[in-house]
């Protein structure tokens, strides 16, 4: 936090330390740690676990991006066919199971 | 002997030995356990540090398997009416950037008045803009704004200022005024933060929380335990304006515990116990001190907030804070390096 700063400051952040998001698992392990206020290395756990991978392929953008697209939880491009923005967190919902606020608040019944 | 490129506070370029470097490493960190009443860090961790300041590499980056979460504050690619980096697209085309171009972990959708009392007025149009972002993106999305006690002040607000009424040494008059901001503050924060997670977002971000002071701190403190209790699953995010929390008042307590004068660690204890998600401590840069001294400072101060609380730690790691050089334009180098020790030595959740 604190990185809203303009002019790369942020995207620095985001490729020396973060997880790379939608391309990876960044934005699960996210979600985990929100919804369950787990510290990054169990709620990195908590993912590999669900997903059925190595904590150390969540950042594997190869063996991610194929998990994420058997699993139909959103890629970082839009394939046809594949799952994006409700759909996908439907997808991420069910596979984590945890909350998604926006289902249950934008009438997706979960 | 040989020099290292090395950032001062204020971004200045600057050489130095690596005598030199370590002597400030040394001379960071014992400033921070001094000031702070923490451990300094260790001889291992020291040199840790050391190693990452004189890696030759402009741009470093973690150790596989050591990568962290990144959380933020406002839209960073953009805002409406251009104020941020200028660039002409919506708020939620700017999260959508974020989402696949930097790719984030996480977004955040501000408003670019970033303050909840400000927001108040426009938050129906502030929960259209986060429903269109919540259909269109995967990634988990806050919305945050300042506590921002100042703004409900003569001649912003309704309230005397008390930064009128202490010179003239009104002090009990100033401390009135601050508690009755604080009423009003805490009900615009779970008003609009209730109805932005009601409009769909992930999360709720207390951006800057403390920069009025001890009666700012607690009026979020008091909106997040509201907001914990009408919302239970509502994961918020309490970050700092500061290192040492202002005592305007001076005689505010949070489950007896005064608040003037706390620092990180000690925030971070408050916040956990109010009921937050995760919390994100500021630690000054100083600009008339070197990159490696305020590095080694911060993050002296950032492991004692992780070693404080059991919830996550985001370190705020924007210009100015963090070990962070303050300077508009930031530097890669520095920033990295900010962000590589943070993750590795300071064992933090995220920034």
């Amino acid at each position: 936090m604190g990185v809203g700063d303009p002019f790369g400051m942020a995207i620095t952040h985001a490729h020396a330390s973060g997880m790379g998001g939608v391309r990876t698992a960044g934005d699960l392990v996210a979600r985990v740690q929100m919804s369950r206020g787990l510290k990054t290395e169990a709620a990195k756990k908590y993912v590999a676990e669900k997903l059925g991978v190595d904590v150390i392929d969540l950042v594997n953008e190869e063996v991610m991006t194929e998990v994420r697209r058997e699993l139909d939880l959103g890629l970082v491009y839009a394939l046809p066919g594949c799952a994006r923005g409700l759909e996908a967190k439907r997808n991420i919902a069910r596979t984590l199971e945890i909350p998604v606020n926006c289902l249950r608040r934008l009438g997706r019944g979960e | 002997m040989k020099k290292y490129y090395v950032r001062m506070g204020d971004g200045y370029l600057d050489q130095m030995t690596r005598e030199e470097i370590k002597a400030e490493l040394e001379a960071g960190t014992a400033d921070a356990s001094d000031k702070g009443k923490i451990p300094p860090l260790g001889e291992e961790e020291i040199l840790q540090l050391l190693e990452i300041m004189t890696a030759e590499a402009k741009f470093v980056s973690v150790e596989r398997g050591n990568e962290i979460i990144l959380t933020t504050d406002g839209v960073v690619v953009t805002s409406d009416d251009e104020p941020s980096a200028g660039i002409p697209v919506c708020r939620s085309t700017g999260v959508e950037i974020w989402e696949r171009i930097v790719c984030a972990d996480t977004a955040e959708l501000g408003n670019w008045d970033y303050s909840y009392k400000a927001v108040k007025a426009v938050v129906h149009s502030e929960q259209q803009v986060m429903q269109r972002i919540l259909y269109n993106t995967v990634l988990p999305v806050f919305y945050g704004a300042m506590p921002n006690l100042g703004l409900y002040t003569q001649p912003d607000g309704p309230v005397p200022n008390p930064a009128e009424l202490l010179p003239q040494g009104k002090i009990s008059e100033a401390r009135a005024c601050q508690e009755e901001a604080m009423e009003y503050a805490t009900r615009d924060m779970v008003y609009v933060a209730g109805l932005l997670y009601e409009a769909g977002a992930d999360g709720i971000n207390f951006d800057t929380t403390g920069a009025a002071g001890d009666a700012d701190f607690l009026a979020t403190l008091r909106a997040v335990e509201i907001l914990k209790e009408k919302y239970p699953d509502v994961p918020i995010m309490v970050g700092m304006a500061g290192e040492v929390l202002l005592g305007m008042h001076g005689e505010l307590y949070y489950k007896g515990v005064r608040l003037a004068g706390l620092q990180p660690h000690e925030q971070a204890a408050v916040v956990q116990s109010a009921g937050a998600t995760i919390f994100g401590p500021a630690i000054n840069t100083r600009t008339n001190q070197s990159f490696p001294w305020n590095l080694a400072r911060a993050l002296t101060y950032a492991k004692a907030c992780v070693e404080a609380v059991d919830i996550p730690v985001h370190a705020n790691v924007g210009m100015g804070v963090g070990g962070v050089p303050m300077s508009e334009i930031p530097a890669p180098d520095a920033v990295s390096r900010v962000s590589k020790a943070m993750a590795e030595i300071g064992r933090l959740d995220g920034l």
